[in-house]
């Protein structure tokens, strides 16, 4: 079995992601973006952990998946006051600690 | 040469153990030490006794010596270098330091000097700093400077007589600037100290070389090693030596501090500046005779220093009105003979000794008699302003007038003895030494009759001086300080006897040898004869000069140029100002630009460079989440791509 298709899919997911983290304003949209990329890189761990036929590259999913867990917590808690606050969600609103 | 010099090997300096009385030797210093430390620590709680504490501990310092140097006369000749080890001091590696005390007849001469002269000053300061509120620190001051002195004669080493001349330099420095709410006795005071220094590099220089050339500096080590030294050595030895004699003993080129050194209290003046530390210079050279004796080419520099300075000391003291500084051009005058006779080897050591010895006598008496005529007027120190005091002060002014016959040299008092043999000596050696002597002798003789002309006679009316201000009402002083003026006239008169039969040429001969000078080829009474006629003719002039004519209020303007340079120190602070202080001034300001420019200029250029680079790249933080986002995105590209090119190349 070829691992090309997969790796090509998790690059086309990572590009994805990486684009609407960079183009959205939302952060919502921001957040499942980044999830997304998470997820590509964890697509690209299984397939090379399935070609070396090792379990290295699968526990290392798991641990993304669990990081991505808490992320999801403390970040949507972040946008939820954000949002309370200031009456949006957008990234380029939240711009005040700067130089 | 060499063979001369090989028949006349200094005498080495001998290491007999200090026992019997000799033990107490240490109690001689610890005296004044301890007066010092309990009056300076003691505080206000000893302003009511203090200065009768520090007069008790100089007296008894020189009671103890005197019975030690009983105790050494009555010694065998050959058992009087008496060496006390006290402790050893340092050590690094084969060099060791002791600190040990030497007495021997060129000490116990000294120790008498200081403490028995120094005894004498502090009496009479209990009656001239009485309305001092300042007294106790003053006589704390005093007594560390009898200790500082005694450590510097005491030495056994190099390194010990550094002590004691730093010490003594340090107590100089204090009293002269004791009043140093005036500013031009804080200014005296450091004059003295930074010129100081500039001798006491020579002192520590000449002690390094010689630790170098012997391996030790201790004095009997020296002295036994000197004779198998290179000339060469000696010679640069002898000269620094004499660069420390210099400055701390006001010879020429470092003789400016001692005019302005009159800025501290007349006692200070007369112990310090006039009797015992400015002579210390004398005593390094003839305690270093194992070595000046071994390089004629130092003690002609010796002998040079001595001629100018008592040429320009004399040439000064003609042209000042400020009692004093007169004193002091004296002073200057009189150490530049005892540096020349020191200069002149074996055959002028003893005579060099014998004139400090006496002239510690008779200056001393001047300048305390100075102090009483100060004290009588309201401290007036310029001499325009006296005149006509001798019925007003008749002990001052028989006492002064004792010390003036003394410094003359008019037969009997001391000055004869000893001025006369250094004359004689000088033309022994050469004749335009001699004749300088021999000169320096008539200008002495013109500057102390002008001032005891203008201090002491003059015209009078209705029993008041026409010259005399109109608050002041000259009067004697108190007994506590016309006693030490009694004691101290009857020894100018009378310090002669130590010269009957050449005493003092034998007592000091196992220290410093003897050598009689070259025969003269007339006979001595015919050159006493010759001095006491230029003498005469000094005072005549004098007398024609300044007592026949009215004596102006103000000095006059119009004045020959001599006199005008005689009144500017013959431009001794000039020459300075000009030679070492404005290069000085303009080498350290121009250090000070390049310090300022460059050296600071390195991190301040690199903090500027620093800021305004930061400056630039704190506009990167714009708070974007999303250019944030494209920089980690970017960077991680970065760091992927450096991989990939590492692993595949």
């Amino acid at each position: 079995m070829s691992t090309t298709p997969f790796i090509v899919l998790s690059a086309i997911l990572f590009t994805i992601g990486s684009i609407g983290v960079l183009t959205r304003r939302n952060a919502i949209v921001v957040f499942m973006c980044v999830e997304l990329m998470l997820n590509a890189s964890n697509l690209a761990l299984i397939t090379f952990s399935r070609a070396n036929g090792n379990l290295d590259g699968q526990i290392a999913a798991f641990f993304v998946m669990v990081v991505a867990a808490a992320e999801v917590v403390v970040g949507l808690a972040i946008i939820m006051t954000i949002f309370r606050t200031r009456r949006s969600a957008s990234v380029d609103d939240a711009s005040l600690l700067k130089y | 040469m060499l063979s001369l010099e090989a028949m006349h090997l200094p005498p080495t300096v001998g290491t007999v153990h200090a026992d019997g009385a000799f033990s107490l030797l240490w109690l001689v210093i610890a005296l004044p030490a301890l007066g010092a430390a309990i009056l300076l620590l003691g505080g206000k709680a000893t302003d009511k006794w203090g200065h009768l504490l520090a007069t008790a501990a100089v007296v008894l310092s020189f009671v103890l010596s005197l019975v030690l140097f009983f105790d050494l006369a009555g010694r065998h000749s050959g058992d009087r270098q008496v060496n006390q080890h006290l402790w050893t001091w340092f050590t690094a590696g084969t060099y060791r330091v002791d600190f040990g005390l030497l007495y021997d007849q060129l000490s116990a001469v000294f120790l008498l000097l200081i403490t028995g002269v120094g005894a004498l000053i502090h009496v009479y300061s209990i009656g001239y700093m009485a309305h001092d509120e300042r007294r106790r620190r003053f006589f704390g001051y005093l007594n560390l400077f009898v200790a500082a002195m005694l450590i510097l004669v005491l030495a056994s080493d190099y390194v010990g007589v550094f002590l004691g001349w730093e010490g003594v330099g340090l107590a100089s420095y204090l009293l002269i600037g004791f009043w140093q709410y005036k500013p031009t006795a804080a200014a005296a005071a450091k004059k003295a100290f930074v010129i100081n220094r500039v001798g006491d590099i020579g002192l520590s220089l000449g002690a390094s070389l010689i630790f170098v050339t012997f391996g030790s500096t201790s004095f009997a080590a020296v002295s036994a090693a000197a004779p198998h030294a290179s000339h060469g050595a000696l010679t640069a030895i002898g000269l620094l030596l004499l660069l420390a004699a210099c400055g701390k003993s006001a010879q020429f080129p470092l003789q400016s501090w001692l005019l302005d050194a009159m800025e501290g209290p007349t006692p200070v003046s007369a112990l310090i500046h006039a009797a015992t530390m400015v002579t210390a210079g004398v005593y390094l050279i003839v305690r270093s005779n194992f070595i000046f004796s071994l390089t004629d080419d130092a003690r002609t520099g010796v002998i040079i220093i001595g001629c100018i300075t008592l040429l320009m000391g004399a040439v000064i003291g003609c042209a000042k009105d400020d009692i004093k500084k007169a004193l002091a051009g004296s002073t200057m005058s009189q150490i530049g003979y005892m540096v020349l006779a020191a200069g002149l080897g074996p055959a002028g050591y003893a005579f060099a000794i014998f004139h400090l010895l006496t002239h510690g006598f008779f200056k001393a008496n001047m300048f305390l008699g100075a102090g009483s005529v100060m004290h009588g007027t309201n401290d007036d120190v310029n001499m325009r302003h006296y005149g006509a005091l001798r019925k007003a002060m008749p002990i001052t002014f028989a006492t002064f007038g004792i010390g003036y016959l003394a410094i003359l040299g008019v037969p009997p008092f001391a000055g004869f003895w000893s001025k006369d043999k250094i004359i004689e000596a000088a033309f022994g050696d050469n004749f335009v030494v001699g004749l300088c002597a021999l000169i320096g002798a008539g200008v002495t003789a013109f500057y102390m009759t002008r001032l005891m002309l203008l201090t002491y006679f003059g015209p009078e009316s209705s029993g008041r001086g026409e010259r005399w201000q109109k608050d002041v009402n000259p009067h004697e002083s108190p007994n506590v300080m016309t006693y030490p003026l009694i004691a101290l006239a009857t020894l100018s008169a009378l310090g002669g006897l130590f010269a009957v039969n050449g005493w003092i040429t034998h007592w000091l001969s196992p220290v410093v040898g003897n050598r009689p000078h070259d025969d003269l080829g007339i006979p001595s009474i015919v050159l006493s004869l010759i001095v006491l006629a230029v003498v005469a003719v000094g005072v005549a002039v004098a007398v024609q000069l300044v007592g026949r004519r009215p004596v102006p209020l103000v000095a006059p303007e119009k004045v020959s140029v001599l006199t005008r340079a005689a009144r500017a120190d013959l431009y001794g602070d000039a020459f300075n100002d000009e030679v070492i202080i404005r290069p000085g001034v303009a080498g350290i300001r121009g250090l000070g630009i390049f310090d300022r420019s460059f050296i600071d200029g390195i991190p301040e250029g690199i903090a500027v460079a620093l800021t305004a680079i930061s400056m630039t790249f704190r506009r990167v933080q714009n708070g974007m989440v999303r250019s944030y986002a494209l920089a980690i995105l970017g960077g991680a590209a970065l760091v992927l791509l450096a991989l990939l090119a590492v692993s595949f190349k």
